[in-house]
Parts: C-alpha cells; structure tokens; sequence
C-alpha cells in the first residue's frame, strides 16, 4: 500500500520530471536504421516466474524491437499471456506470485526496487483480451489519465489530446458528435479501439496487447488489426493472439511460445514459412494448440 | 425404438408434474409470508391507530390567585376527573408566564384525562357513572371531541399516559444513529476496503476476517456489555447518553457494514481495476475513481440496512442504561436520552390501558422510520447505479 501512495505523491508533485523524454516518433522510421542494439525497446533476460509452487516461465530470453509489432504465439497455458504481464508488471497484482530475472526497458531493469510501477505503466500501456472502458463517458476514458498525471490541463489542451488520441485509434469518426456518452455505449470493436486510445493517450513508449480482438466480430477485428499496424510506426507493440492469421498480418517479430519457454523466435515470415524447430512447425501446422 | 420414446414420454409427464409442485409450494411460501405480514401489520395498525387521536374537552377555566397554589381549583370539580392531571399542573407554570391570565375566566379545549379517552373509543374505561353521564352531556353538545393526537409527536414519555409522546425518543434515535453512522461507516467502509483492494493474503488477515465474519453473528446484547465495559467504565463517556449508545451500536453495525463492502468491491470485474492500473493510476486513486463509485450503490445498501437494524436494536442499550424513564427531549450528545425502541419497550410494560395504544403507535412509527431508511437505500442505489 504504501508504495501506491508514495507512487502518487511523485506523480502528483513532480508530473513531467519523471517522464523520460520519449524515444518514439513518426520520424524513427524515415531516419536511417540505427544499429541493431539501439533499436531494442525491451530485452528480457532469464525471466522466470512462478505461481505459488507452479512455474510458468522457465528462463525466458527475448528482444523486442522498437517500433514493431511482436506476436506472441503459442498453445493455452503456454505461458504468453503471464509473459506479456510482466512487460508492465501486472502481474504484481496477483498474490504469491514469484519472478526471476530483468526486463531492460532502454537499459532498465522494470524489476528494480527502484521503479516506480504506477510511472512505468504510463510508459509501458495495456490493452487487455475483453474491452474494458470505464464506466464514463467516452471524453472521460480517454482524459482520465492524461489529467491525472498532469499531462494536460482541464479545457482546450484535454479537449484537443482527446481528438487527437481519438484520430490515432481511428474512432474520431465515429464518436466524435457524443463524446459525454457513455464509453460501454459503444459497440464491441469500438470499445476495444476506444481503449486503445486511451492507452495511447498518456504516449507509451509501449503498447502491449492481450489477445485485443479476440471477443470481436470478423469485421472489428479487421479494423482492429489495420490500428495496430499503423500504430506501430509511433509505438512499440507486443501482442499475445491465438490467431495465427493475425500474427503474420500485424507482427514483424513473432515469438513461439511453448510450456513457458520461447520455442522459436524470428521475423514473421521466416518462422511462418520456414520454422527451424520441429515443435513450430507442428503447431503452425495445427498437430496441437 | 417405440419403448424408449414412450419411457421418455412417461418420465416427461413425470417431471412436468414435479415442476408445477415445486412452484406451487414456493407460492404457498410466499403466501404464508405475506399473510404473517399482513396479520402483523394490521394488528399493530388496529391497535395503534387510535393512539393517533386524542380526546379534548372544553371546560370553563377560572386562573385565580388559589390555582397558583391549587392548580385544581381552576376547573369545576365535576371536571376534575375528566380534564388531564398532565394539563393542570402545567396551569401554574403557565399563569407564572403569562401574568394577563390572572383573574380572568375561560372556555377552552384542554386535553382530557386517560379514562374519558378510553371511553369515547369504547373502551373499558375507569369512570363512574356520574361521570358517564357528564361526558354524555357534553357530547352531546358537542363540548369533547377526538382531535388529531399532535401531543403524541410533541411530548416525550411521561407517566401520565395522555401527555406521553414519542418525540423524545424520536430524537434520541436520531441523535444515536447520527453517532452510529458517523463512527461505523467510514471505519467500516476503509477496514473493508483495506482488506478488499490493499492487505496481502496472509495468516493474519485471514484471522481478521474470520473473526468480523464472527462478529457479525455475536448476540447484541454482548455489545451492549463491551459498550458498558469500554465507554461507561473506562472512558467514563455519561451512561444512557446518546454518545454511549451510539458508540455501541456502532461497534455492532461495523461487521456488517465491512462485510457487504466487501461483497460490493468483490463485485467489481477487475477488468475495471485493470483498466485503471493499465493507464498508470495509483492503487489509491484506482479505488477512489473507480472502484468506489461503481460499488457505492452496494455499500450504501448495506450501510443503511446496518443502521436499520441499529435504529432497532433494544438488547445492547439496555445494558448501557438507555431503557428508562427519560421524559425530556436531549439536546446533546451526552445528555441522558432514550430511543424509539426503547420507548416501545417502556410503554408495553406499562399497567394503564391508554399505553397498549401508544405501544403500537410507537412501532407504527418505527416502522415509519425504517421504511423512510429502506426507500432511501432503494433510491440511492438507483440513482447511483445510473450515473455515469
């Protein structure tokens, strides 16, 4: 508890300080390639996590590239989702849970002692499996945080990074002449990029994604995916999917994930069509999963 | 194949049946309940509702020098009896304010004594037959009436039945609530909430949580024994004060007021509680934006449920001195004071019959209260439930 206090006051007192200036932009992309080692967002390093006396991740190594999307892949239970919480520490919330290892975030470690969670997660944003908007209006979603963290003032600066946060998730639209209804008002797929852009809204660094269109219809989903490949030129994504078509149309990178170990990890269409591994395969080819 | 579709067919008609019993033995529960409820209610209304109305009576009345000394002398002796025993020792007091008074001779409307009450309702009635008569007579010139009884909400107890009333207690019940509510629920509200969103799960916490869950089930009338013990003895708070009652009171609403918290902040998805941490909010602020608003209408529900039943409770505060007779409104906290139930329990015990009346118009009233409470937690939890 009282390091949830002490989180706020910092916040509170200290709003833009605490921010490191953001690594992210439009211009990453027309710039020349950097060298391979800067370009990594995140590498974990031996991460290990244990539920109580189960352990669902064995010593997981992996690098997540800066302004891509990262599909997690992998059969039920394999450890991907619990992998992916890690990424912002959500699994702090769940009791007797145990982890083992680093998460670098641009040199980092998010397992420090030192790190401040409630300001990590305002770098490191979430969108979860089944849309969740607050119970507020749509305006209110997408402003809570911003204003809470100081971000922006009350009026015309909120009113504008709503539009703007609005237009990146695409749902400016839609949405733009009932802003003050209600965000659950909203249809499925709306809701779900209606959250998106209320990760996107406090500028993440990164975005990470669970499973973000499997509660959707075919055509929301379609949408959904089209987002997070735009988004992916301001914003690191990693994103857990059952649905392997997904992976190969949104990710870059994609990660096989088998009995909370990595299994095979590369760029998308190399593992898709060329897996080195034996067990990738098998489950590209649908043997199991 | 024709044997299996008749065996179906025959287990059909079976369960069909089985069904229609099922329902019919719920809807007889139901009406079992509904009709001990209405006996109760009319019981109690029958009984009450004529405390509602008080006999009056005009007599001439003489403010001599001799009333300051003999207030009786004021009416004819003939009226004596029948004029309230309540009204006439007032009458000094009153010609003591309101010198003008003196040596002047009136008609007025003056509240009639117990007997003449009962008779006019038809009840038995301890007047002689000259008496009889005399209200007769003055019946029938339409000099005794049975008017609206405000006496009844203006008057706390006394032992005269036709001036007793139910205000003190009335204030004394809402003098105890307020302490109640204002020491129970924000305690109760943070405990629950502490122990819901912050405490780990451990050996202690579990043994905190057994034992509230126990103590929701303790007899009220051990509070009242820790209230005595802890607020009268050791704190020395003033006995049958409304501070001590409250107090007490509010240590036995706590338990229910940490448990339906709980079960409202259990039913709060965390996918909301997600959602708030998701954007980097402070578990702090994730419950007071977010939690708290979507389970206030469960809370309050619960909230006022435990302070009904604390407006109700008589066991606890008979230990700590609040079952007496205490005739004067309090117009503090640590003035001697007594509550609705209480006074309820004061009259039923009471020899003279006009109390039976009184006794029922007195739960009348407490029901009143408690239907006023129970609306209001009906409408909150609406009102709350739609805001966005």
């Amino acid at each position: 508890m009282s390091d949830g206090m002490q989180a706020e006051k910092q916040i509170e007192s200290h709003p833009r300080e605490n921010r490191t200036p953001l690594a992210h932009g439009p211009d990453t992309h027309a710039t020349p390639q950097p060298k391979e080692d800067e370009r990594l967002k995140l590498q974990v390093e031996k991460l290990s996590l244990w539920y109580g006396q189960s352990q669902a991740l064995h010593g997981v190594d992996l690098d997540i590239h800066a302004n891509e999307v990262t599909a997690l892949i992998g059969p039920s239970g394999c450890g991907k989702s619990t992998f992916l919480r890690c990424l912002n520490r959500m699994n702090d919330l769940i009791k007797e849970v145990r982890v083992e290892g680093k998460v670098m975030l641009e040199g980092q470690d998010l397992y420090d002692p030192k790190v401040d969670v409630v300001q990590l997660r305002t770098r490191v944003g979430m969108v979860f499996q089944k849309p969740n908007p607050f119970p507020k209006s749509i305006y209110d979603n997408i402003a809570y945080a911003p204003l809470l963290h100081g971000m922006v003032r009350k009026g015309e600066e909120c009113d504008e990074l709503v539009e703007s946060s609005l237009k990146r998730a695409g749902l400016w639209k839609e949405v733009a002449d009932r802003l003050h209804s209600p965000g659950t008002s909203l249809s499925g797929g709306q809701q779900q990029r209606l959250c998106i852009a209320r990760a996107i809204a406090v500028n993440p660094d990164v975005v990470l994604m669970d499973e973000p269109a499997s509660a959707l219809d075919p055509v929301s989903t379609a949408t959904v995916e089209e987002l997070i490949h735009d988004l992916r030129k301001q914003y690191t994504i990693v994103i857990v999917t059952h649905n392997l078509q997904q992976a190969a149309r949104v990710a870059g990178y994609t990660a096989f994930f088998y009995l909370g170990r990595i299994i095979e990890y590369g760029d998308t269409s190399t593992l898709f069509t060329n897996p080195r591994e034996k067990r990738t395969e098998d489950y590209l080819t649908g043997r199991y999963g | 194949m024709e044997n299996r579709e008749q065996a179906v067919k025959r287990r059909l008609t079976r369960r069909h049946r089985a069904s229609r019993w099922f329902r019919r033995i719920s809807g007889l529960a139901l009406l079992l309940a509904v009709a001990f409820l209405m006996f109760f209610f009319y019981d109690i209304i029958s009984t009450g509702w004529s405390a509602f109305r008080q006999a009056e009576i005009q007599v001439p009345v003489s403010y001599t020098e001799e009333v300051m000394e003999i207030p009786a002398m004021a009416v004819p002796e003939a009226y004596e009896e029948l004029v309230s025993r309540g009204w006439i020792r007032l009458l000094p007091r009153q010609m003591r304010e309101n010198p003008d008074l003196l040596g002047t001779e009136r008609r007025e409307w003056v509240v009639a004594s117990a007997p003449v009450d009962q008779y006019l309702k038809g009840r038995y009635a301890t007047l002689d037959d000259e008496q009889r008569a005399l209200v007769d007579q003055l019946q029938a010139s339409d000099q005794v009436r049975l008017g609206f009884n405000t006496g009844f909400f203006t008057h706390g107890d006394s032992k005269i039945p036709e001036i007793s009333g139910i205000w003190a207690a009335l204030v004394g019940s809402i003098l105890v609530i307020t302490v109640t509510f204002l020491i129970s629920f924000p305690i109760g509200v943070m405990t629950a909430i502490y122990l819901h969103e912050f405490a780990d799960d451990n050996w202690f916490t579990q043994a905190i949580e057994v034992n509230i869950n126990n103590l929701a089930a303790v007899p009220s009338i051990i509070f009242g024994l820790l209230g005595l013990a802890i607020f009268i003895n050791f704190f020395g708070l003033p006995r049958s004060s409304a501070l001590v009652g409250g107090l007490t009171l509010a240590l036995m609403t706590l338990p229910i007021i940490i448990i339906s918290t709980r079960a409202a902040l259990a039913a709060v998805p965390d996918s909301i509680r997600e959602a708030a941490l998701g954007v980097g909010t402070s578990k702090w602020r994730m419950v007071r934006d977010h939690v708290l608003p979507l389970s206030l209408p469960g809370i309050l529900t619960g909230t006022i449920i435990g302070i009904a039943q604390a407006m109700g409770e008589t066991a606890p505060l008979l230990i700590v001195g609040m079952i007496a007779y205490i005739p004067d409104a309090p117009s503090s906290f640590t003035e001697a004071t007594t509550v609705l139930p209480a006074q309820i329990f004061t009259w039923a015990g009471m020899p003279e019959r006009a109390y039976t009346s009184r006794t029922a118009a007195g739960i009348i009233v407490l029901l009143a209260v408690l239907l006023t409470l129970n609306a209001t937690a009906v409408y909150l939890r609406r009102r709350f439930e739609r805001r966005w």
